[in-house]
This record gives structure tokens, sequence and C-alpha cells, in this order.
């Protein structure tokens, strides 16, 4: 049974196909996970907590909101919901957790580039890097890809026999997009079979193509992720770093719906894969392009001849031909015609159509000027000098003259071309609809038809945030990416996605939300301690009856997958770092409904001050730990003098101490000064 | 190995003629050549594909690079002689909804 509805061309003869002699899909190739008894048994506890919480979830709708409190009891069951939904897919990911096993040898005579990405990192780091990159076993050439452009790096890099490839000129004065420009103009230039990604931080081990190219075998792999690890991170880790639940369960979860993500470094990508996603998205960004410029050509038009003086009957002439050249043109479309001959025949009219006013336009100028010679002959000298100026001025103002309402028009019949002008490149196989191209190439790939492997093996070793604010920094850029592709291609609305694959990329989106719950949470016990509203109707036998089993479950289940990880440090983020989260929601929307900037960072590498502890960075959180504090003192005076209720007190308290473990996280992270100041001490 | 023919028609176009592969290897080297041709005054361009083997995405990407550099210079790119497995991957990638294959080189150019 194959749950891929289509095929993946892979080039001519499938020349990328080279079964293991012997015919035998070793099991880590074949699209099917095994069934063990272990992940039977997961299996089962993923239901038991999905039915408990489904009870729970329906009982708190259904009989238990405090509607008199709707202020409160509505965010509070909008957040519990919004968490039950979470854990779902959290489960769901679960359902097929995959265990690849050994990977097959690499096929034969598989060529490879190794792209190092870099912009403003350290020399010395990225050398660090592409030195290691050198020495990776497999028959490979290794290219950094400046987008710095520094001679320095440059020297030093062909010093050492490694390639450097920076932007072509293609890009002066076009829209640059960060990475996904880097690669896909470094893709233009070479012309390996395979391309193994590495940030410049990520210093690869030798044998990392020969443990990955094998799952290239199967024709239809586009891409071999493996996992992201930290060096120099304490043990206690407290930034956040590590990231062993994503890098492990969850992209093993993934990897058996078929939807292994790119994570963007330590990936290996098949060049034809993203080449014919290149070409396709070409296509469709043509057509989309020539069809909206068709659509608001009239507009255009109309406006361009309100502009028009009465008497330039020339320009009113030369604008019904180009209307004329519309109309055919969508004809055309219309009439199925490939988009080269419709746009060649369209350009060929308006310019015969502009030419013709140019013409005019000059001869005019040409007549003018013999009157104006006259008139300054009148006149003498200073006289010419004077109309001269005016006449140039008037000139410069571009609605005045007919050859500037025809550029106006021209920017609209730009846009009717296939050469996308607007672009560096006509074909962007990395996707350039959010600041982490990774996912929504991904997604693309996989809407394609193509298949994405996860290999959990630790092949490379990079460096993370040594500071509160570098870290901040990369979170909100990870979450506005995440958000960014959510809003502009959804998953659940992505054609040619399983419905698996789309829930596996909505899960990921929606964990970024939590920001709004969290909020929710830190506020509901501190609303019941100062002023005794409960949002839910009553804290009775039957409320700990759902709840509690439901909430002890859902450990199980999470301590079980995250058996010898460390998780908590994970969990402690997801709702400590609420500002963060609710920020990247709000600019991302910002962002593509308004059009407004991200205000986009890059994330450095290298420490920030030490000298100062960063808490204004997290202010809000100490805001937080403010409020539970003081609402807690006033609770327990409220419950001592009898204004409030023990049970309530009691539980809202433990509320508010689990609410302080999570944030206690950031004062940990303020405190810390980085991996070479814990060494010392 | 990938050859590439070049000449020019007695009406100043230019053919481009793969002869063998045109893949990831052999795409740069398709870009370079319409780009010279274009560079020195022919911008109306025929890739000519009745001689190429086999085509992949690098291959197609190299058509819409040489396209765009043949329309920046005022001049066209068309395609013609395309075969089976070159029409598969136009289709695959709905290449075939911006270029449509002419017949052959004569025609490509006819009535412009």
């Amino acid at each position: 049974m194959s749950r891929h509805r289509r095929t993946a061309w892979t080039g001519p003869g499938d020349a990328s196909a080279r079964p293991l002699p012997g015919g035998d899909l070793p099991t880590s190739l074949s699209p099917r996970v095994p069934l063990t008894p272990r992940l039977f048994g997961l299996r089962v506890l993923v239901l038991v907590t999905a039915v408990l919480g489904v009870n729970y979830i329906a009982w708190r709708w259904l009989e238990s909101v405090n509607w008199s409190a709707w202020w409160i009891a509505v965010p509070l069951i909008l957040a519990e919901t919004y968490s039950l939904v979470d854990s779902l897919l959290f489960g769901l990911t679960m359902w097929r957790l995959r265990r690849r096993g050994e990977p097959p040898p690499p096929p034969e005579g598989a060529t490879v580039d190794v792209f190092i990405t870099t912009y403003n990192e350290p020399i010395d780091l990225v050398m660090t890097t592409a030195e290691a990159a050198l020495r990776i076993r497999h028959p490979h050439r290794t290219w950094i890809l400046d987008d710095g452009a520094r001679p320095e790096l440059q020297a030093r890099a062909e010093a050492a026999g490694i390639g450097v490839v920076t932007r072509s000129r293609d890009w002066a004065d076009r829209p640059r997009h960060a990475k996904a420009g880097n690669l896909n103009n470094a893709l233009m230039s070479t012309d390996g079979e395979f391309i193994l990604i590495l940030d410049a931080d990520q210093v690869p081990d030798p044998a990392i193509l020969d443990r990955t190219l094998g799952y290239f075998r199967d024709p239809q792999t586009a891409l071999v992720q493996t996992p992201q690890v930290f060096v120099k991170v304490p043990g206690d880790d407290p930034l956040g770093s590590q990231a062993p639940l994503f890098y492990g369960p969850i992209q093993q979860g993934k990897d058996g719906w078929n939807a292994a993500f790119f994570c963007g470094s330590n990936a290996v990508l098949r060049r034809e894969a993203l080449m014919q996603l290149g070409v396709s998205r070409y296509v469709t960004e043509v057509e989309v392009a020539v069809q909206q410029a068709l659509r608001t050509a009239d507009r255009v038009l109309a406006r361009a001849r309100r502009g028009l003086d009465a008497d330039r009957v020339d320009a009113r002439e030369a604008l019904a031909r180009v209307e004329a050249a519309v109309t055919q043109a969508r004809a055309e479309l219309r009439g199925g015609e490939a988009l080269a001959d419709i746009t060649y025949r369209f350009q060929q009219r308006v310019e015969e159509a502009a030419h013709g006013v140019v013409s005019s336009d000059v001869a005019a100028l040409e007549a003018d000027l013999a009157t104006i010679a006259e008139i300054a002959g009148e006149l003498g000298e200073s006289g010419l000098a004077e109309v001269d100026r005016a006449a140039l001025g008037r000139l410069a103002a571009r609605d005045w003259s007919p050859l500037g309402a025809i550029e106006t028009v021209r920017t609209l019949v730009r846009s009717v071309d296939v050469d996308r002008d607007d672009e560096a490149q006509p074909v962007m196989p990395l996707a350039t609809i959010s600041v982490t191209e990774d996912m929504a190439t991904c997604m693309r790939l996989h809407g394609l038809g193509w298949r994405t492997v996860y290999h959990h093996e630790t092949l490379a070793l990079g460096l993370a945030p040594e500071d509160l604010g570098t870290m901040l920094t990369q979170r909100l850029r990870w979450a506005q990416g995440t958000v960014q592709v959510m809003l502009r291609e959804n998953p659940l609305a992505q054609r040619g996605l399983t419905l698996a694959q789309r829930l596996m990329y909505w899960a990921t989106m929606w964990s970024y939300l939590s920001g709004f719950a969290a909020v929710v949470y830190f506020a509901a016990p501190v609303v019941f301690l100062v002023s005794g509203v409960l949002p839910v109707q009553a804290l009775s036998a039957d409320f700990f009856l759902r709840l509690v089993p439901f909430l002890v479950v859902n450990q199980v289940l999470f301590w079980v997958i995250g058996r010898r990880k460390r998780t908590w440090r994970g969990q402690q983020y997801s709702l400590a770092l609420f500002p963060v989260w609710i920020r990247s929601v709000t600019s991302a929307v910002g962002n593509v409904v308004f059009g407004r900037s991200l205000a986009f960072a890059v994330t450095p590498k290298e420490r920030q001050s030490v000298d100062r502890r960063p808490w204004h960075l997290v202010r809000p959180q100490l805001a937080v730990v403010a409020l539970l504090v003081v609402a807690s003192a006033v609770g327990l005076v409220r419950m001592l003098t009898g204004a409030a209720d023990e049970l309530g007190t009691v539980v809202n308290l433990v509320w508010v101490v689990f609410d302080l473990a999570v944030l206690s996280v950031v004062v940990k992270a303020v405190r810390y000064r980085g991996p070479d100041a814990e060494a010392v001490a | 190995m990938t050859r590439f023919e070049t000449e020019t028609t007695e009406y100043g176009v230019g053919v481009v003629r793969p002869v063998g592969r045109l893949n990831m290897v052999s795409a740069p080297q398709l870009r370079e050549v319409v780009s010279g041709l274009v560079s020195t005054g022919t911008a109306r361009v025929v890739v000519d594909l009745s001689a190429t083997e086999s085509m992949d995405s690098s291959g197609l990407g190299a058509l819409i690079a040489g396209l765009k550099t043949a329309r920046q210079a005022g001049g066209d790119l068309r395609l013609a002689g395309v075969g089976p497995q070159v029409q598969a991957v136009l289709d695959l990638t709905n290449l075939g909804r911006v270029l449509r294959p002419r017949a052959d080189v004569a025609s490509a150019f006819a009535g412009d």
C-alpha cells in the first residue's frame, strides 16, 4: 500500500535510482513503519490520553463553564482547548514513531556539493567548519557561500583550497531573500547531484555523507535531515538550546508520516528535487503575475487616461492600443495559449504603441523648441535660458508628458512577461516567502510528492547562542518564520499533501501559538486569589475526576517519550517565552497582512555584552512573577480571614507554584554568563 | 559528454542544438551558449532538442534562464524538436504552460 498519491519524477531513466544488489528494499528505506511491541504500547497510551482529554474538554464546554464570569471563563476554556489540540497533535505525531536503523551505503558515483552558509559570522568560525567539511570522507566539493562577500574570507578559503560563492551581479538592486537567496544563487553555479547544507557554526563529522546519502537510493527521497546538537552548552542547558524532543521523537514521528522537516542545516538535499520545485514554482508565479497584471490593467489604464491633457490625442491613441493588447492577451490566456507566446506578442504590441508616442512626442518637443527659439530670438539670450528651464522642469514632472503616462503603464506592462524581472533569478528553488526558508521549501517538496527522511544520528556539532538576548532573537525569528508560512501557505489548504502531512506541519505551527494560552494560565489563578471569581462552575469531584487522570496520563505519555531526555527545559520555555511567541504572531500578521517589516535580525553567533545582566529582556515575565506572588499573599489572607474558599485557594496556589516553576527559567537564563564564565566558576 | 552545436539562420535566428544529455552537469553550458549568442546581438534563439537524449529539471532551469536573457535583450527563446522524454518533463513541471514547443527550427520564428 502506498500512501503517496503521486510519483515524483526523478530524472532521465531513473539514473539516480541505484537499488542495492539483490534488489531487496532495506527496512530503512521502506515507507512502512513496523509495529513493534513498544510502538503498540505507545499507541495505547496515545489513545487513552486522547479519550480522557476529549472527555474532559467536552465536559468543560458543556457543563462547567462559569458563564457569569465569562471574561475569564471563556479565555480559560479556549486556552485549555488549545492545549488539548496540542496534545492530540502530539499523540498523532507519536502514532507512527519511526526508528530507521542502519542506513544503506551511498549510491555509487554520487556527486556532492557541501554548502557552508555565512553572512557575518567570525572568519575563524567559518574556516573551522569549512576545514572540517574538507575532511568529510565521501568525495565532494566544499563551498563557502559568503553573503558578506568578505575579501579576507575569500583569501583564506582559497589558500585552503575551498571554493567561495558570492552573489552574482543579477542580485544588485533586487530582493536578496537572506539565506534562501544565498542558497539559490549557489545552486546556479554548482552541479553536484546532492547538496549538504551546513550553517557556518555546524562542524560536520567526516562520516556525515557516508551515513546519509544511502537514503537517496530511493529515487523519491528529496531530503535527509540529521539532528542539530550544540556543544559548549552546560548540562542544565540554561538557554534551552538543545531540542532533544524535536530532534528525536517529534522528527521520528513526522518521519513516520513522511513529513520529516527540513531544518535549514545538517541536511542533504537532492538537486533534482530542488530544481523541479524551482521550475514548477516559476510557472506558478509567472501565471499568477500575468493574470494579476491583466486583471488590474483596466484600472491602471483608466487612471493613465484621466491624467492626460485633452489635446494629447497621440497618447490617447497609444493607450487605446495598449488596451486592445490587454484584451487580446486576456482572450489568448482564456484560450489556453502558452504564456511565453502571449506575453511576447503583448510586449511587441505595447512596444509599437509606446514607440508611436515617443516619436510623436519628440516631434512635439521639436516643434515646441522651434517656437521657443523664435520667442527667444525676440527676447534675447536671457529669455531663452528662462523658457528652457521652465520647459525642462515640466518635462521632469512625469505626469505632464504623454511619454510619462505610458511609463506608468509600462510598470504594469513589465509584469506581463515571463522573465521575472523583479527577481534576481527566474528559478528560486528555496522558498522566499518566509524568513525561515526551510519549512516552506520542505512543504512544497512534499506537495510535489517527494519523500523526506529523518536520520537520528548526531553528525554535526554546532554553537548555540551564548546569551539571553541572542537566544531571544533566534527564537523570535524561528517563530516569525513559522507563522509567516502558516499565513502565506497554510498547510491545511495545500494541495498535494496527505492529511497526515498537513497535520504534521499544522502541529508545529500550532505549538507557536502557545503564548496566548500562557497568558491565560497565568491570569486565571491571579483572578481567583484576588477576587474569588472561579472560571469553572465548581471545584467538584466531577471536575477532579475528569481532569486529574487526563493530566496524569498525558504526563506519563510525555515521560515515556522523553525518557532519558531533558524535556523539562523545553516545557518551561514553551510557556515562559510567551512575550516572544505573542510578538512573533503579531509581527508576522503585520508583515503578511499589512505589509509591515518584521524587523528581522540575523542571529549573532558571538556573545553580546556580558557586563550587565539583561533583566530588561524579561520584564513581562518578572511582572507576571510579581503578580503571582502578590496574588498568592492576598489569596492566603482571604482564605485565613474566611473570605475565600479553602479548596479553591489551595488548588490555585498549587497552580501558582507550577507557573512560578515554569517562569523560574528566565531567572536562570538572565544569570547565565556563557560557557566560558561557567568553566571558570 | 554533451556537445552544443550552434548556427545562425539566414533570418538572423540563433540555433543551439544540445547533443546528448541536458542535465545538471551540462545545463550551465547551455546558459553560457545562449548568453554568448545574445551578447553578440542574436537575441532570437531556438533551442533545437531533436538530438537531446534526455533532460532533467536543471536543463529546464537553463532554458528558463536563457528565455530571460533573450527577453531582456528584446528577443525570445523558443523550443523545437521536442521528443517524448522532454515533453514529459515539460508536462510534469507545467513548464509547457509557459513554453510551447514548435515543430521544427524553421517554423520557430515564422511570422514574427
